[in-house]
């Protein structure tokens, strides 16, 4: 019985350090419901070592698409919520989860496509007419399809178009491929086609293959994001003391000077907008 | 190539690791302590219902863990019915989810392993005066290797796992973020041979455990 006595003593050991961390590191952490663009570009983990440095507060991020996301905050799991699709968060605040929500960072979202460009849109600055022409040439395109901000702003621009493309009215080269803004763009990599990002995620990403940026500059891609406090009387077990700390450093000066010093490929990935909301 | 290596040079990866080797090893222990009495008491002794009981574990090898995952976290969720131990997003959802996955492979290795030596054994047990009960001990030891190597096809159940844990961990950085959860961050950013070499240490970590648990029997038996 040596053995299994031998890994016992070890399984016990483990379980006591690891219960052990946890419990003592509760109580300066607060849980921040936020988008994968902002985690998958590397801004929160730049931007939140110096908040947790000058507060002590330290910042527990689960990265989900904005519609996972709030909907993370509305069953009362975070403290704070940091994303970027203004319908979804005015439904969010409408039903009384949350509120004192401000804008703090603005870009812009990018169509990508492969450099073959079969479609023949690239170096347009009309996102509408592209998807337009990508439809009617049945190249194919990449959607989110997970209720991210990102595609909700696509699904939003198709509307426009007067055009829901699926693969049940025989649009097969539409692929909806439910998953986060790095899986599109891989998807879209390993099957030549255009897809819908914002920019930060684009620029960071390691895996382009031949995807370039065909569209971007309209100004109907802005992207735009806001930090929404939870609501104490609906949600009284939040933490509010400490959210309210890190919405007020981001919306601060030094917060601000933080997120417009973040730059990748000598480019600014994300624009602070507190000050003047765009 | 200089990704992989200031990854996994960094004290932050290093924690990353030790979380993978901390919760697995925790929910398998758990697994252990819940399965491996389950396991026995299903091989010696007869009751109503065993039968059903037998085929329910052996259908629970094919749990999906993503909706294990969901499944705990509507139950641990502050809106659900045991949300007020706070435990979605930390480690120890992240234990209770792989030790209901691995749960039911170790009770239902250590089933077959018992199962088969009290056919064999049972009469002859019997015969020298003891119940089902105080065989118990008698035919796990008799049963220790292959216990062993259900104790480590739960292992393997648990380090390999993300769809379960991803859900009540959320993946923090620093906090619930594991070896599997870390190659899925990476693989969605795009940055491929790095999540390659995260996972190539994933499996090295896998052996030595294996290797180490093997070497802890083959002194035994000298």
């Amino acid at each position: 019985m040596t053995a299994l006595r031998h890994l016992a003593a070890l399984l016990v050991g483990v379980l006591f350090a690891t219960s052990g961390d946890g419990a003592h590191a509760q109580s300066q952490a607060i849980v921040m419901a936020s988008t994968t663009s902002l985690q998958d570009s590397g801004l929160l983990d730049v931007l939140l070592p110096k908040f947790t440095a000058e507060t002590g507060v330290s910042i527990r991020v689960i990265a989900q698409g904005t519609g996972q996301a709030l909907a993370t905050a509305a069953r009362g799991d975070a403290d704070i919520v940091l994303v970027h699709d203004p319908e979804a968060e005015d439904k969010f605040i409408a039903e009384g989860h949350g509120g004192e929500r401000r804008q703090i960072a603005w870009n812009d979202f990018v169509i990508v496509g492969p450099a073959a460009d079969p479609a023949h849109v690239a170096g347009g600055h009309d996102a509408l007419a592209a998807l337009r022409t990508i439809a009617a040439a049945h190249a194919s395109f990449v959607s989110r399809g997970d209720k991210s901000g990102t595609d909700a702003l696509e699904k939003r621009l198709w509307r426009a178009v007067g055009r829901q493309p699926s693969l049940a009215s025989g649009d097969n080269w539409y692929r909806d491929i439910g998953g986060g803004m790095g899986a599109a763009l891989n998807a879209a990599a390993g099957m030549s086609a255009y897809t819908l990002s914002d920019r930060g995620t684009w620029l960071s990403f390691g895996n382009k293959a031949d995807l370039k940026i065909v569209i971007e500059g309209d100004p109907g891609l802005i992207n735009r994001y806001d930090v929404i406090l939870l609501d104490p009387k609906k949600h009284p077990d939040a933490k509010l003391e400490p959210a309210r700390r890190l919405r007020d450093w981001l919306v601060s000066e030094t917060g601000q000077a933080a997120i417009g010093a973040y730059v990748k490929q000598g480019q600014t990935l994300f624009h602070p907008s507190a000050a003047q909301p765009k | 190539m200089t990704d992989f290596w200031s990854t996994v040079g960094s004290g932050e990866f290093a924690r990353i690791v030790l979380l993978s080797l901390g919760v697995s090893l925790s929910a398998t222990g758990l697994s252990i302590v819940l399965g491996l009495p389950m396991g026995a008491a299903l091989a010696v002794f007869r009751f109503r219902g065993r039968r059903f009981l037998i085929v329910f574990i052996n259908a629970l090898l094919g749990l999906p863990p993503v909706v294990v995952g969901l499944a705990l976290y509507l139950v641990l969720s502050r809106a659900g019915p045991f949300g007020a131990l706070r435990l979605l997003f930390t480690p120890g959802a992240m234990v209770l989810a792989q030790t209901v996955l691995a749960t039911p492979i170790v009770a239902a290795l250590v089933h077959r392993a018992v199962a088969d030596l009290w056919d064999d054994y049972g009469g002859a047990l019997r015969v020298d005066g003891a119940t089902a009960l105080r065989s118990i001990p008698t035919l796990v030891a008799m049963a220790r290797m292959r216990i062993v190597t259900a104790a480590l096809a739960g292992f393997g159940r648990t380090i390999s796992e993300v769809g379960a844990i991803l859900v009540v961990g959320g993946n923090i950085a620093g906090y619930t973020r594991t070896m599997t959860t870390a190659i899925a961050l990476e693989t969605s950013k795009g940055n491929l041979s790095l999540a390659l070499g995260l996972g190539f240490v994933l499996i090295g970590i896998s052996v030595a455990v294996s290797a180490t648990v093997f070497a802890l029997g083959a002194e035994e038996r000298r």
